[in-house]
C-alpha cells in the first residue's frame, strides 16, 4: 500500500512535472475505496522521491460497501489494506494516469527518455513462489531486490511470510515503470478487488504496451509491446485472470498468435512443460472413464447408480450408450450438482435422454433407500474422501443394503505418488483425501468386502503401468454372488 | 339391520374407516353428509369436478376430479382421518375403488346407502335450479342400486346400512365407535409377558415375583398392575392347558389383557376342525386339550377367537403386538395388521434351517409409541429403536421375561430345563436385531425438511437447504454419528456498550439478565481456545455398549461441528486416558454411579486447531499490516522533516492539499493498532510439541449415566469440576469465575473490575451466565450465557483499527437478533440430544439434535457476534 518512486540524477526534482505532482505539497485523492495521498520524502538535486500512499477503510471493505456483493468480500481482519494489491494498481491509474500515458506537455522529451528510476512496493504476496518478482522484472530489464521476513517473529515455526518488499531499478520511461507495475502487480497477489469484465482483457493489452497493427515490418518484439515479448506472458495472463481462466486464455492467444518466432526458449521450454502435463493429466481421467464405461456395459446393467458423481464426467458418457436405460447421479454436495446440472445442459437436454436420468443428493454414510434397485454402482474415485472410521458404514450401505448385482469402485494407487515428481514425500494427491491405499491395501479391503457381503472382486489397474509401482489408478469390480 | 319402525336409525361407524354414501342423483347424499359429518371430513366428487373446471356438473373431467379425490383420501387416511366419499358409487367400478382405498389403508369400508322412493328423487330434481336430469336417468340409477345392494358385503364392506325411507334418512344417527384394537385409556402399569410356550411352571413363578397374588385360583396384583401376555400361550412346552387356564382366568377377571400369537392362531384353526400340521410342538398342545374335555376346549376356542391382534394402549404411547407392529399399521384393522401381528414380516425368502427369513421392521421402525412384541427368541431382551422384543426362548431353555411399563425394566425367570430344542439358533444379543440396522442411519430421516421438539422448544424447524448443508459436512467430516450425544450452541455477545472506547462492556451483560428478572449472574472466564467436546468412556466395553461403537475405541473429543478435534489418534487417546486416569482417582465414576461422562470444554492454545486460519490471515496480516504500516510511518517522518511549508489549496491541482503531519499522526497510530492486533493474537498462540503443552478447561459437566446435569447451578458445574477433574494433572485447568448479584451496585462493579483485570492481561473477556443452567422468563428461555470479550482481544475479530473512534461508530450499529434466536434452538437442541441419549432413545432420535444443529449453523450470521 505504499509505492515509492525515486529518480536519481541530475534535476531530478523534474519527476514532479512528469508525475503532475507538486513535490512541494502533499495532496490527497478521493477514492471509491477510500483515499491515496501523494508526498513526497526526499527532494533534491541528486535524488528525489514520490511516494503515493493507500487508506483503505477496513470497515467498508468488511461491510461490503466496497468490492460489491453483499456482506461484504472480505473480512474485518485482511491484508488488503496493506498489502499492495489491485487496489493500487487501480490507484496508480486514477492519480497518475497522465504520467502513464507517458505524457508530459512541460518536459516531453524527459518523459519520453528512459532514466535511472527505482521504485519500492511494500507487502507483495508472492506466497511460495519467490522467484516471481524476478521472473516478472528482469526480463524487462530491471534490477530486483526482495526482501522477506518471518511470517511472525515470536513463532518461527510457522515460517516466512507469503509476502515480499520489493525495490526494483533500472533505466525506463516513467511511463513504462507506471505500466509495468500497474500489470505486474496483481500478477503477485491473483484477488482482485472488481468484478472482472470482458473488458479487461482489453486493460491488459493496453497496459502491456499491446497494438495489433502496429511492427508488422519492423519484425521487433518490442514494437509489439513489453508483455506480447516477455517471457512469462502466459503465466503473467493466468495469475492476471486467476478466476476468469477463459479469459486468461484469450489474452494468451491474441499474445502469441500475434508473435513471430521470437519465442524464447525459456518460454517453450516451460509451455511445453505445462502442455506436457496437461495432457498427461487429461488421459488419465479419460482412460479412468473409459475404463469405467466398459466395465459397466460388460456387467450387462440397463440400470446405474453413479455414487459421488461429481461434475458427471461419467454419467455424461454413461448417458449416450443405449445400454443404459436409467442413471441415477448422486453427489453429497449441493453446489457440485448444481455445477453438473449446468455442465450437463440439464434444462435443455434431449428429453429422452433426460427421462433416464436422475440427479439427486445423497450421502454414502446414511443409508438411502433411493439407492436400491440398480444393477450397477459406480464409486470412482470417491472412497479416498471417506473418512476411514466411516468406511464400515459406507460398506454395508453399498454392498449390504443397496446391493446391486455390480460395484465398479476406483481409487488412487498410492504407490505410484513416486512418479510424481512435485508431490511431498508420503503426501496424497488432494487435500481431501483421507487415506490412499498400495495394490496391496486395496486387494485386502476387496477381500473383505467380497468376504463379508458374498462379493466377488475383480481387480485391475487403469493408467500407464510402471513397472515397479503400478497404474496411477486401481479399480475393482465387484459382482455378487449367486 | 333395518329397524325403520323405530323413530332414530343409528348406524355405528368405526372411528377411523372408509364411508362410501352410495345413492342415484338427489336421493340427497349431499345434505345427509353435511348433517352428520363434518365439511372436511366429506369429499364430494362435484366439489372435485369444481375445482378442476369450475363447473361441478362437468362429466367430461370425472376420470381427473376422481383422481384428485382419492389423492385427498389417502392423505386424510395417512393421518388417521375418516373419510365419506360422496359419489353416487352405483357402479361396481367405481365402489371398487373404495374397497381398494380401504383395504390400502387398513381401514374398515363402510357403505351407507340411501334408496329414497323414486317420486321423492324425481321431485328433488325437478326443483334443482342448477341441474335437471332427464327422468330416465334417475329410473336408471334406482334400478341399478337396487341390484347393487345385495352385494355390498361380498364386494369388501365390512359393515352396510341402507336407509329405504325419508324418514328412515331424516332420523338416521351416527355413531362413532372406537376401534377394538383402541385401549388408550388403560394407563397400567403393565408387566408385559412375552412368549409362554406351555412353560406354566416359570409362569406361576414370574408372576410371584411380579408380586401377583393367587386367590380363588386367580392371580391378581395388589397394586392394580395389569398383565398383559404377548400371544403363544402354548405348544412345544410341559403345561400348555395349565397356561390356557391361568391366562384365560385373569383375563375374564380383567387382571390382564392378551394378543394372540401364531400358536394360538393355529390352534384355534384345530378346534374349528381344520387340518392342521402336527409340527413345532402342538401336538403335546392338543392332547392336553383333549384330556381336559369338551367344554375347555369350546372355552379355548372362544378365548382366542375373540383376542384382539393388537392392543394401544396408555394413550399411544404404548402398543403391544405379538410379533410386533410397524408404523403405519398401528390403529388400523386389516388382515394385513392381524397377519403382521401374528407372523411378523418376512421376505418371502427362507434360511439355511428352512424358516423363513425375517424382514427387520424395527430397524426402520420410527413411531413415537414403544411396541412390545415376541415371537422372536433371543439371549436376551433386545430394544431398538422404541421397540422391545422380550421373547427370550423359555421354552428352549432361555428365560420367561416380563417387561414392566412404564418403568421399562425387566424381569426374568430362568426356564427349569430345556423343554424343545430350537430349529436355529436363538438370536445372540445385539447380533441380529440390535446392530444389524439400528446403528446405521436413514437419509429419510434427515435430507429433507425437519421439524424437532424439544423440552426447551416446543418446535425447531429446519430448512431443508440448511439440512442438505448439514447432510453434506456431516457425511464429509463428522466424527462417527454414535458418539455425536452432543454439539454446544453458538454463543451472543452482549448488547453493543454505548460507553466510549467499549464495543462490549459487562454492564450490557449483567443489564441482560436483570432486565429479564434474573438477579443472580455467574462471570466466567472466557478461554480463548477452541470449544471441544470430550466424551470418554471408563473402558471400550462401555463404548461398545452404551454408544454401539465397536472399533475399540473409548471415546471421542470432537469440535463444534462433530469434527474430530485431532487428527492423530496417539493425541486424543493420550488426553482420553489422563481424562479417565484422573475421573479414577477422584472416584469419579463410582461418586456419580457412571461409566460415560461427557464434558463441554476449552482447549488452549487457540493456535492448535486454528494454525489454518493463523497462517493465512490473522498472522499474514499482521505482517502486512506493521511492515506496510512501518514504511509509510518512515516515508511520512522523511516528508515532514522536509517540508514546512503551510498548504494551501490549489484550485488547478488535481487532488486537494493535505496537512502531512496529520497524515503522519494517523499513520503513527495505525502502526500503532497494527502492533497491538499482532501482541492480541500472540495471547492466544503457543508451540505444541505433545499432550503436555495444551491446556483443557472443562466448563460444564454435561451428562452421564442416567443424568443430564442441566438441573445444576453453574457453581455447581464449576465446582464439580475443580474437584474431580483439576489439581492432580495440570493438562486439566479450572475455570476462575465470579458471582454477581445485579441488584448490588457494588457486586456489579467488582464484576466490571472483574473483566477489566481479565481482559487488560491480555484474556479474551467472559461469559455471564444465569446462576441456573436454564433460566426462563414468563416461560421463555433465555440466553443460557452471553459472553463480554474484551477491547483489546475484539482487535481479532473486528480488526487493527477497530477501537479508532471513526470505527468504532459505525461498527456499533450490529443486530444480534438472529444470532440470539440461533442460540437459544441450538442450545435447546443440544439439551435435547443430551436427554435422549440419556433416556436410551434410538441413535437416529439422538442423531437429528446433533444433525439439526449443524444445519443451524449453515444459517449466514455474522461471524463477528
Amino acid at each position: 500500500m505504499l509505492l515509492t518512486i525515486t529518480y536519481e540524477g541530475e534535476h531530478t526534482q523534474d519527476l514532479g512535472f512528469l508525475l503532475h505532482k507538486n513535490p512541494d505539497r502533499a495532496q490527497q485523492f478521493a477514492l471509491s475505496y477510500g483515499k491515496a495521498y501523494v508526498f513526497y520524502p526526499e527532494v533534491s538535486d541528486e535524488r528525489t522521491t514520490a511516494a503515493l500512499l493507500l487508506d483503505i477503510d477496513p470497515i467498508d471493505l468488511a461491510r461490503g460497501k466496497l468490492g460489491g456483493s453483499e456482506g461484504g468480500l472480505f473480512d474485518y481482519v485482511n491484508d488488503r489494506p496493506y498489502a499492495s494489491t489491485s487496489f493500487m494498481s487501480n490507484a496508480i491509474s486514477r492519480v497518475f494516469g497522465t504520467a502513464m500515458k507517458g505524457r508530459c506537455d512541460k518536459k516531453q522529451q524527459l518523459a519520453d527518455t528512459p532514466l535511472p528510476l527505482t521504485a519500492t512496493l511494500t507487502s507483495l504476496r508472492t506466497g511460495d513462489d519467490k522467484e516471481l518478482a524476478a521472473q516478472l522484472f528482469e526480463p524487462l530489464g530491471y534490477t530486483v531486490k526482495t526482501e522477506t521476513t518471518l511470517l511472525d517473529s515470536r513463532f518461527p515455526e510457522w515460517g516466512e511470510s507469503p509476502y515480499i518488499d520489493l525495490t526494483i531499478s533500472g533505466t525506463v520511461k516513467l511511463s513504462e515503470l507506471l505500466n509495468h507495475l500497474y500489470v505486474l502487480i496483481p500478477v503477485f497477489d491473483m484477488q482482485k478487488h472488481y468484478y472482472i469484465a470482458p473488458d479487461e482483457i482489453q486493460k491488459l493489452l493496453d497496459h502491456g504496451g499491446y497494438m495489433a497493427d502496429a511492427g508488422e515490418d519492423e519484425g521487433s518484439t518490442q514494437s509489439k509491446g513489453w508483455l506480447a515479448s516477455h517471457p512469462y506472458k502466459e503465466k503473467i495472463a493466468r495469475r492476471y485472470f486467476k478466476n476468469k481462466q477463459s479469459y486468461a486464455r484469450k489474452a494468451i492467444d491474441i499474445l502469441m498468435s500475434e508473435l513471430p518466432e521470437a519465442q524464447s526458449e525459456e518460454d517453450a521450454g516451460a509451455a511445453a512443460e505445462e502442455a506436457e502435463a496437461q495432457e498427461k493429466r487429461v488421459p488419465l481421467n479419460t482412460q479412468r472413464m473409459e475404463a469405467v464405461r466398459n466395465a459397466v456395459l460388460a456387467s450387462g446393467a440397463s440400470s446405474v447408480i453413479d455414487l459421488g458423481c461429481g461434475e458427471c464426467r461419467l454419467t455424461s458418457l454413461l448417458l449416450s450408450e443405449p445400454q443404459i436405460q436409467r442413471i441415477t447421479a448422486c453427489d453429497v454436495s449441493v453446489s457440485v450438482l448444481e455445477k453438473a446440472a449446468k455442465r450437463l445442459r440439464l434444462d435443455d437436454m434431449n428429453p429422452f435422454k433426460r427421462r433416464k436420468l436422475t440427479l439427486m443428493q445423497a450421502s454414502l454414510t446414511y443409508r438411502d433407500k433411493r439407492f436400491e434397485g440398480f444393477d450397477c454402482a459406480c464409486v470412482i474415485e470417491v472412497i479416498e474422501h471417506i473418512e476411514p472410521t466411516r468406511l464400515p458404514a459406507f460398506e454395508r450401505i453399498l454392498f449390504a443394503f443397496a446391493a446391486p448385482k455390480t460395484v465398479i469402485l476406483t481409487t488412487p494407487n498410492r504407490e505410484y505418488n513416486e512418479n510424481y515428481t512435485n508431490m511431498k514425500r508420503n503426501g496424497l494427491r488432494h487435500d481431501d483425501h483421507r487415506f490412499e491405499w498400495t495394490r496391496e491395501e486395496f486387494r485386502t479391503w476387496a477381500a473383505h468386502i467380497c468376504e463379508q457381503f458374498g462379493y466377488t472382486c475383480v481387480c485391475s489397474g487403469i493408467g500407464e503401468n510402471d513397472p515397479a509401482f503400478g497404474t496411477p489408478t486401481q479399480m475393482g469390480v465387484f459382482t455378487r454372488n449367486g | 339391520m333395518d329397524n325403520a319402525k323405530s323413530s332414530t336409525f343409528t348406524i355405528e361407524v368405526p372411528e377411523l374407516c372408509v364411508v362410501a354414501l352410495i345413492g342415484g342423483t338427489s336421493s340427497g347424499k349431499s345434505s345427509f353428509a353435511a348433517r352428520h359429518f363434518l365439511p372436511t371430513e366429506v369429499l364430494s366428487s362435484d366439489f372435485f369436478r369444481g375445482m378442476i373446471t369450475d363447473d361441478e356438473n362437468d362429466q367430461s373431467i370425472s376420470a381427473d376430479a376422481f383422481d384428485l379425490l382419492y389423492c385427498a383420501a389417502n392423505k386424510r387416511l395417512n393421518h388417521k382421518k375418516l373419510t365419506v366419499i360422496d359419489a353416487t358409487n352405483l357402479q361396481q367400478s367405481a365402489r371398487q375403488q373404495v374397497v381398494e382405498l380401504a383395504k390400502n389403508q387398513n381401514v374398515h369400508a363402510v357403505a351407507i346407502v340411501l334408496n329414497p322412493p323414486e317420486e321423492v328423487m324425481l321431485a328433488r330434481n325437478k326443483a334443482r335450479a342448477d341441474r335437471n336430469l332427464p327422468e330416465r336417468v334417475i329410473h336408471q340409477h334406482r334400478n341399478a342400486l337396487r341390484k347393487s345392494i345385495r352385494g355390498l358385503k361380498r364386494e369388501g364392506f365390512r359393515f352396510v346400512y341402507v336407509l329405504h325411507s325419508v324418514e328412515q334418512i331424516e332420523n338416521a344417527e351416527i355413531v362413532r365407535t372406537k376401534l377394538w384394537n383402541d385401549k388408550r385409556e388403560l394407563h397400567g402399569p403393565f408387566d408385559i409377558i412375552g412368549d409362554i410356550h406351555g412353560c406354566c411352571d416359570e409362569l406361576e413363578m414370574l408372576l410371584d415375583q411380579l408380586g401377583y397374588i393367587r386367590t380363588d385360583g386367580v392371580y391378581r396384583h395388589p397394586g392394580g398392575r395389569q398383565a398383559a401376555f404377548l400371544g403363544d400361550f402354548c405348544d412345544r412346552g410341559n403345561r400348555n392347558a395349565d397356561v390356557l387356564r391361568l391366562v384365560m382366568d385373569m383375563v375374564k377377571d380383567g387382571s390382564a389383557i392378551a394378543v394372540p400369537g401364531n400358536h394360538d392362531v393355529k390352534l384355534l384353526k384345530y378346534l374349528r376342525g381344520k387340518n392342521i400340521a402336527m409340527t413345532h410342538g402342538i401336538d403335546k398342545t392338543i392332547a392336553e386339550i383333549e384330556a381336559q374335555g369338551e367344554d375347555f376346549k369350546q372355552e379355548v376356542a372362544s378365548f382366542i377367537d375373540g383376542l384382539i391382534s393388537h392392543y394401544v394402549l396408555d394413550d399411544g404411547r404404548l402398543v403391544i403386538a405379538h410379533a410386533g407392529l410397524k408404523e403405519e399399521y398401528i390403529g388400523r384393522a386389516s388382515g394385513k395388521v392381524r397377519e403382521f401381528c401374528l407372523y411378523g414380516e418376512v421376505t418371502g425368502e427362507t434360511d439355511e434351517f428352512g424358516l423363513p427369513v425375517r424382514h427387520n421392521w424395527a430397524a426402520d421402525y420410527r413411531g413415537r409409541a414403544t411396541v412390545v412384541y415376541g415371537h422372536i427368541a433371543g439371549e436376551e431382551v433386545s430394544s431398538l429403536n422404541r421397540t422391545v422384543c422380550i421373547d427370550t426362548g423359555c421354552v428352549f431353555g432361555g428365560k420367561l421375561t416380563a417387561y414392566r411399563y412404564p418403568e421399562g425394566e425387566t424381569v426374568s425367570v430362568d426356564a427349569k430345563e430345556t423343554y424343545y430344542q430350537p430349529i436355529r439358533p436363538l438370536e445372540r444379543q445385539g447380533a441380529a436385531i440390535d446392530r444389524d440396522m439400528g446403528d446405521i442411519l436413514t437419509v429419510g430421516d434427515f435430507g429433507k425438511k425437519l421439524h424437532i421438539e424439544t423440552q426447551l422448544m416446543p418446535s425447531v424447524d429446519i430448512h431443508e437447504n440448511n439440512a442438505a448443508a448439514a447432510l453434506e459436512i456431516m457425511s464429509r467430516f463428522a466424527a462417527d454419528p454414535h458418539w455425536l450425544i452432543y454439539l454446544p450452541p453458538t454463543m451472543s455477545p452482549c448488547e453493543t456498550s454505548d460507553l466510549d472506547g467499549y464495543l462490549e462492556h459487562p454492564l450490557q451483560a449483567f443489564a441482560y439478565y436483570a432486565d429479564r428478572g434474573v438477579r443472580h449472574v455467574v462471570c466466567e472466564k472466557k478461554h480463548m481456545g477452541s470449544r471441544c467436546v470430550m466424551v470418554a468412556c471408563k473402558d471400550a466395553q462401555t463404548a461398545r455398549e452404551r454408544f454401539g461403537v465397536t472399533d475399540g475405541s473409548t471415546g471421542m473429543i470432537y469440535t463444534r461441528t462433530g469434527r474430530r478435534f485431532f487428527d492423530d489418534a496417539a493425541t486424543e487417546n493420550a488426553i482420553l486416558d489422563r481424562l479417565r486416569k484422573v475421573l479414577t482417582d477422584t472416584h469419579f465414576w463410582q461418586d456419580f454411579g457412571t461409566d460415560w461422562v461427557c464434558l463441554d470444554t476449552e482447549l488452549m492454545p487457540w493456535s492448535e486447531k486454528a494454525q489454518a486460519l493463523l497462517r493465512t490471515q490473522y498472522a499474514p496480516t499482521g505482517r502486512a499490516g506493521v511492515g506496510s504500516l512501518s514504511a509509510a510511518v518512515q516515508a511520512l517522518e522523511c516528508a515532514c522533516r522536509r517540508n514546512h511549508m503551510a498548504y494551501e489549496v490549489d484550485a488547478g491541482a488535481s487532488g486537494q492539499n493535505v496537512d502531512i503531519s496529520d497524515l503522519l499522526t494517523r499513520y503513527t497510530v495505525k502502526l500503532r493498532d497494527m502492533e497491538k492486533y499482532t501482541v492480541a493474537y500472540g495471547e492466544y498462540c503457543w508451540r505444541v510439541d505433545s499432550a503436555d503443552d495444551l491446556r483443557i478447561a472443562p466448563f460444564h459437566l454435561l451428562a452421564c449415566e442416567g443424568k443430564v446435569f442441566s438441573d445444576q447451578q453453574h457453581v455447581w458445574h464449576m465446582e464439580t469440576i475443580r474437584q474431580y477433574l483439576t489439581g492432580s494433572d495440570p493438562l486439566f485447568m479450572a475455570t476462575p469465575y465470579l458471582c454477581v448479584d445485579t441488584a448490588d451496585e457494588q457486586s456489579v462493579r467488582e464484576g466490571v473490575d472483574w473483566w477489566l483485570a481479565l481482559t487488560g492481561s491480555g484474556g479474551e473477556g467472559m461469559v455471564v451466565k444465569p446462576d441456573t443452567f436454564i433460566a426462563k422468563e414468563n416461560g421463555k428461555l433465555l440466553q443460557p450465557a452471553v459472553k463480554c470479550r474484551g477491547s483489546e482481544y475484539l482487535r481479532i475479530i473486528y480488526g487493527a483499527e477497530y477501537l479508532e473512534p471513526e470505527h468504532l461508530q459505525r461498527l456499533k450499529k450490529r443486530s444480534l437478533k438472529r444470532k440470539r434466536t440461533l442460540a437459544l434452538k441450538e442450545f435447546s437442541l443440544g439439551m435435547e440430544s443430551l436427554s435422549r441419549f440419556v433416556d436410551r432413545e434410538p441413535l437416529y432420535r439422538v442423531h437429528e439434535c446433533a444433525f439439526a444443529v449443524l444445519a443451524l449453523e449453515s444459517e449466514p450470521v455474522d461471524p463477528r457476534l
